[in-house]
């Protein structure tokens, strides 16, 4: 037992724990934060396999950003449990039906299938033996640049339309107009009446 | 001896529990007298006297505030969620406490070298935020609640913003780590070589967002008195208190060494030929921490919508924009190479 190993295994059992309890348990708030614990366990196990730069962007995008949207929403929402939980069984077949198949696809990976000859050569980094932010960089913006850019550009299309669909310009409320607050000429704003005593304007 | 530390396992674990407790020992005793430093410069503003009763001139003030934290009573409200109530206290400490492990103190000086210390600080910094949205949830309680949605909402936004000026440093550096980050602002010109004159603009940026991130005034909405009473901390007492607060001020201080460390060249010493050393990184944070300290005497508090406003359509297009300069600058190697520290080899 090296210490990666032990650190492995605490890693896996912990992410095996973290989802399943993101599951089964009953407060929605628990079930995220138990997410997060997921997510952490499986940065480090990434952190194990030498790929730190992975590691600390699932940390920073999915636990800092959107785990934390999450949360945000779940904590706002006013659900009744009990009726989720009657929902959810309604979801059971598919649900098992999916796990089945994906057990299925582990047993062939790691029973009946053979990997080809050269395969095994093909692990190692594309972009040779240097550390894994170069790689990565390498790889992404000068070998699939066209790629990377395509998928910006879909993810882009994605969030204006997000935007276009939700969007509705409110006429009846107040706005902030910052420019025009801080340009305001007080001398133009202003008028000072003389009002006489008894008379009122 | 050494071969004992450096090659069986129990060595190099006991050295690095070593090397932690040096770094952790000095930095919580630094942070009793930094909270004083911080009351002191506070109430000299306003023309008050600040503590004074404990100790000579008050400087053991923070360590009676310390036992009184301690043996006070814990208050868990009724309702509350007790295990993530608990919980939260704890992560905002913890968190704060493990960034240390990647800051260097001088050249070399460091526990962790990580290649990505940086990402590390980053990932680290975005996970403070849920001691603050799990305090207030669990507390069961609207003030609390109101707090920590303010928060949530707050500090994500003006991570994106702190990420982004960063990578205008790492492109400069070609490095993700801080002991090359520093490597890079030595220099012939001594201050003038440091990162704070060619990227100028982006350490106002950077530090203000280091105010918003680390909820201090004039930014402290998720614990703004006059509305929310205290914010996520409303219901925490005794123990679970003094770990929200030595917390954020440990994360203050973190955000004082980032920017010693990022743009006033780290352990550098400003004038050529004096010797560098931790000293000169002291230094820096302590004259950091007094510009924290400073802003939270003079400034009044930001309205919300402004704060948003502020993050979203002035800092983000701004650091958005300065990324994509420094990328031209640095490609081109333009300024002397100024922008591209890797190319000159500075």
């Amino acid at each position: 037992m090296t210490p990666i190993v032990i650190a492995f295994y605490l890693f896996a059992v912990s992410t095996i724990t973290g989802g399943l309890m993101t599951v089964v348990s009953r407060n929605p708030v628990h079930s995220v934060l138990w997410l997060i614990l997921s997510f952490l366990s499986s940065a480090g196990l990434f952190v194990l396999l030498g790929a730190e730069f992975v590691a600390m962007l699932l940390i920073i995008v999915y636990v800092g950003a959107v785990a934390v949207l999450f949360l945000f929403v779940v904590m706002m929402l006013d659900v009744d449990f009990a009726e989720l939980k009657a929902e959810m069984t309604r979801y059971m077949p598919l649900a098992l039906l999916i796990g089945v198949v994906i057990l299925m696809q582990f047993a062939l990976a790691f029973g009946a299938w053979d990997y080809s000859d050269g395969a095994a050569d093909r692990i190692a980094s594309p972009a040779g033996e240097i550390h894994n932010t170069k790689a990565l960089g390498l790889l992404i913006y000068d070998k699939y640049i066209m790629l990377f850019q395509l998928s910006g550009l879909i993810l882009l299309v994605a969030m204006i339309g997000a935007i276009v669909l939700t969007l509705r310009h409110r006429t009846d409320i107040k706005r902030q107009d910052i420019v025009g607050q801080m340009m305001r000429d007080p001398a133009k704003q202003m008028e000072l009446k003389d009002v006489k005593p008894g008379q009122g304007l | 001896m050494v071969e004992f530390f450096t090659t069986t396992n129990l060595g190099i674990v006991l050295l690095i529990i070593g090397q932690c407790l040096l770094v952790l020992v000095p930095l919580l005793v630094a942070l009793a007298f930094l909270m004083y430093a911080d009351r002191k410069v506070w109430a000299a503003v306003q023309m008050r006297r600040g503590p004074n009763v404990v100790g000579p001139f008050g400087l053991l003030q923070s360590f009676a505030d310390f036992l009184k934290y301690i043996v006070k009573e814990i208050v868990v409200p009724a309702g509350a969620d007790k295990f993530v109530f608990f919980l939260a206290p704890m992560i905002t400490f913890v968190m704060a406490v493990i960034a240390w492990v990647v800051i260097p103190w001088n050249d070399g000086w460091v526990i962790a070298d990580l290649n990505v210390a940086i990402l590390y600080v980053m990932a680290v910094s975005s996970l403070e935020v849920y001691g603050v949205i799990m305090g207030g949830w669990a507390s069961n309680s609207k003030y609390p609640f109101l707090g920590s949605l303010r928060s949530a909402a707050q500090m994500i936004s003006y991570e994106v913003s702190l990420g982004l000026i960063i990578i205008g440093i790492i492109i400069s550096t070609g490095s993700l780590n801080f002991g090359d980050i520093v490597a890079a602002q030595d220099g012939s010109f001594g201050i003038f070589s440091w990162y704070w004159l060619p990227h100028f603009p982006m350490m106002f940026l950077f530090f203000i967002s280091a105010l918003a991130e680390t909820n201090r005034p004039p930014f402290d909405l998720p614990e703004a008195e006059s509305e929310l009473v205290a914010g996520y901390q409303v219901e925490y007492s005794s123990t679970p208190f003094l770990l929200f607060m030595i917390g954020e001020l440990m994360a203050v201080v973190l955000m004082c060494a980032l920017v010693s460390l990022l743009f006033l060249g780290g352990w550098l010493s400003p004038i050529p030929g004096l010797p560098d050393g931790i000293l000169w990184l002291i230094g820096k944070m302590l004259f950091a921490f007094f510009i924290f300290a400073m802003i939270k005497a003079i400034t009044p508090r930001y309205r919300y919508d402004q704060l948003m406003r502020l993050g979203w359509k002035v800092f983000l297009p701004m650091s958005l924009f300065w990324v994509v300069l420094v990328s031209f600058l640095a490609k081109f190697e333009l300024f002397g190479g100024a922008y591209a520290r890797w190319a000159v080899g500075g």
